[in-house]
């Protein structure tokens, strides 16, 4: 099973980047993007058959070192 | 004092720091790499500057896991003295000794000059040298030291008088003018609840005698000094 985590910034927690990236857009010529907010992808390729137990297992990678909680909030997709 | 400075892969601020404590402190300071959860006893364990890890998923995030720190982690709560400098403090926050984050800095720019620091809080392990107020000069060197935490944990860093280092301008402002990376509050170190445990971006190591530059670092191993011996 294929795990797909979306770690994005807390919504509060100012995101340079996403501000950075929307400059450019602006730039470029691209009329009414309000905000951006980047993130990351993380693809985790797990020999979990178990749905229940592949995401409980997920939550903890994600908690203990994918995503930092005091910023980050994270979102987990599992694949089949 | 003993004292250990803990390399991980791809610090680079160990030898300024093992420098600055031989010649503050009078004893060479032990190299402890990553992998070493076992090392003797000392006073202070340093955690320098660098990109440990390649800065990979997020500035310190690497190295907060390493064997080593199972080990800094569990001495800090006996009440141990850890400093972390710059990479240090990114690593202290992800391993949760200290409260908040380092995020990438609000104008994007690495940020490599002098930076005037407001000494707020001078009754500490690591600043009892200094005058409470007292505006020094101490360079720093980062992409990702922009503090952030919420606002009732800034308000409780505050009141507790954790709040250590405040970005300001030579007269002692704190003003945003100069805050170099977009921080808090100005905020450039902080300790814990106990006060055994310190974070700052700036890098006193790197201005203990006139020769460098400048002096104003020493009052920080002074301290220690002071404090520990």
């Amino acid at each position: 099973m294929k795990a797909r985590v979306h770690v994005t910034l807390k919504n509060g927690v100012l995101d340079p980047q996403g501000k950075a990236i929307q400059h450019a857009l602006s730039a470029l010529g691209f009329a009414g993007v309000e905000d951006v907010r980047q993130g990351k992808v993380i693809e985790l390729e797990l020999t979990e058959a178990d749905e229940a137990r592949a995401r409980a297992a997920v939550e903890e990678m994600c908690k203990k070192l994918l995503a930092n909680t005091v910023i980050e909030n994270y979102a987990i997709d599992l694949v089949r | 004092m003993r004292s250990a400075v803990v390399v991980f892969p791809a610090s680079n601020c160990d030898r300024d720091m093992m420098v600055a404590l031989e010649k503050l402190t009078g004893r060479p300071p032990l190299k402890v790499w990553h992998g070493d959860a076992n090392f003797p006893e000392v006073d202070l364990i340093a955690l320098p500057g660098g990109f440990s890890f390649g800065d990979y998923l997020r500035a310190g995030a690497m190295a907060a896991r390493s064997p080593v720190m199972r080990e800094v982690i569990a001495r800090a709560k006996k009440g141990v003295a850890v400093m972390g400098i710059c990479n240090g403090f990114q690593v202290l926050t992800e391993a949760g000794l200290l409260p908040g984050a380092l995020m990438r800095n609000a104008a994007l720019k690495f940020v490599c000059r002098d930076v005037h620091l407001k000494v707020e809080e001078s009754q500490s392990a690591f600043t009892n040298r200094y005058a409470q107020g007292q505006v020094i000069r101490i360079p720093v060197a980062h992409h990702d030291g922009n503090y952030f935490a919420d606002a009732d944990t800034l308000d409780r860093l505050e009141n507790e008088g954790q709040v250590v280092f405040r970005y300001c301008d030579e007269a002692g402002n704190a003003s945003m003018d100069a805050n170099p990376n977009g921080s808090q509050r100005n905020i450039a170190g902080i300790l814990n609840e106990r006060g055994n445990v310190l974070g700052m971006m700036p890098h006193p190591e790197r201005l203990i005698e006139p020769a460098l530059g400048g002096s104003d670092g020493r009052g920080f191993f002074e301290s220690l000094v002071e404090a520990l011996h």
